[in-house]
């Protein structure tokens, strides 16, 4: 029982994790395999925070009557990755709205049988 | 997930951002608090906006899928059983004996203020100890800029027209 | 754009200072509560948007002007990098912050605040510049 509950956070990043790798697989719509893509990232932001995180600790902001911190550096790793995540974003989202000056849609079937076509 | 089931793409962004603010609130309570910040900020805000104008360009109706099929399920339900089999090897959550919690962390907290009189442990990790790192990563950012203003910036033209008007 | 929406455009008017002075107040104190270059620039940037959704593409185009923001996305960049330069021209290491001041401390401080402006200038010009591209292509 004790042990269900200290890996409960591991647990809910590796659900997260398969539904954002489910979304990118099996869905066909570039959108939406972006969106899916993004969920997998923030699953990858809990795996980061979660082990940092120190029962009884405090965020790592030092102060006067504190001694015990959660760990500060996978929030640094992870406060840029975020950033980067949306520019990234932007930069697929900027390919699908070309995709779809090019071909007409952004399903990604579509895509390839007209590919195939020509 | 709602997401993953959702055709209609407006109702998948309008959940993605519900969807981040939750994921902030979750940072706040790890005690990520910048992070948490950059979360909200990012994630339900501008990423949101990106998204909604993406869908203004496009279309907002997913296409029903043309096969189904059981393989991606599969893919993805093997993954996530050897990753929970992983994590029974893991320190339990919020031990202070983590292999995590004894590498560089407590030089980083013990010698923040007299090195660099940065009460935010954070900031100064991300400005002074790893500046290397952010220095990569503010170029990143950089060029994934760039390479939107390439993809979207020219006029909408024809197809056999000079490529100079980039 | 909404151009007959009253309640939106007052309150955008009335917020959107309020939001540009919280982005400065979350880059100058962001040594010493949460904060930082990142999270300022988002904020910065999702004023802009902010303003550019209600009153018009024009309207934030005349606040911001594209030309500028272009100017700014790489200038971001080279404060950084000029930071770690002018620790190598004063005869420390790059990105070595010790050097910049005589008291190591205060060059500490000196060198993470020009480095967070580098990051602010940086974050939010990109944040307005992809707004702008995907704004724009639509009309």
């Amino acid at each position: 029982m004790v042990d269900a509950v200290a890996h409960f956070s591991n647990w809910v990043t590796v659900i997260l994790m398969v539904i954002g790798l489910y979304v990118v697989l099996a869905r066909g719509n570039l959108i939406k395999k972006l969106v899916g893509l993004s969920i997998f990232q923030t699953s990858v932001y809990l795996l980061y925070i979660g082990p940092g995180k120190i029962l009884g600790g405090t965020a790592p902001i030092i102060a006067e009557g504190f001694t015990v911190y959660s760990n500060p550096l996978p929030h640094v790793l992870i406060l840029t990755a975020i950033v980067v995540g949306v520019a990234t974003l932007a930069l697929g989202l900027a390919l699908v709205v070309r995709i779809h000056e090019a071909y007409g849609t952004i399903e990604e079937d579509e895509v390839l049988g007209r590919e195939g076509d020509t | 997930m709602a997401i993953a089931c959702v055709r209609n793409l407006f109702a998948v962004v309008a959940l993605g951002g519900i969807y981040s603010f939750l994921m902030a609130l979750a940072l706040l309570v790890l005690d990520a608090v910048d992070v948490s910040m950059t979360e909200a900020s990012v994630g339900a805000g501008v990423s949101t906006v990106l998204l909604l104008g993406a869908l203004y360009l496009t279309r907002i109706d997913e296409a029903p899928p043309l096969r189904v099929s059981a393989a991606p399920m599969v893919v993805a339900l093997a993954a996530g059983a050897a990753l929970l089999y992983g994590s029974w090897d893991l320190p339990p959550f919020g031990d202070p004996a983590g292999a995590i919690h004894h590498h560089v962390a407590p030089r980083y907290l013990n010698q923040v203020i007299a090195e660099t009189g940065v009460p935010n442990v954070v900031t100064a990790v991300l400005a002074s100890y790893r500046g290397y790192d952010t220095l990569g990563e503010t170029t990143v950012i950089f060029t994934a800029g760039i390479g939107v203003l390439l993809l979207l910036k020219g006029r909408r033209r024809r197809r056999d027209g000079g490529g100079a008007a980039l | 754009m909404m151009h007959r929406e009253t309640i939106p455009r007052v309150v955008t008017k009335l917020l959107f200072p309020f939001i540009l002075l919280f982005a400065l107040y979350v880059q100058f104190h962001g040594e010493l509560g949460p904060g930082g270059g990142f999270q300022a620039g988002v904020i910065t940037a999702a004023a802009i948007i902010l303003y550019g959704i209600i009153f018009g593409l024009g309207a934030a185009h005349r606040i911001a002007p594209p030309r500028l923001i272009e100017v700014l996305v790489p200038l971001g960049v080279l404060i950084y990098g000029s930071v770690g330069v002018f620790g190598l021209l004063l005869g420390g290491n790059y990105l070595d912050y010790f050097v910049l001041d005589p008291d190591t401390v205060h060059g500490q401080e000196r060198g993470i605040f020009w480095v967070e402006i580098g990051v602010l200038v940086t974050v939010s010009s990109t944040m307005i510049a992809i707004y702008y591209a995907f704004a724009g292509r639509g009309r």
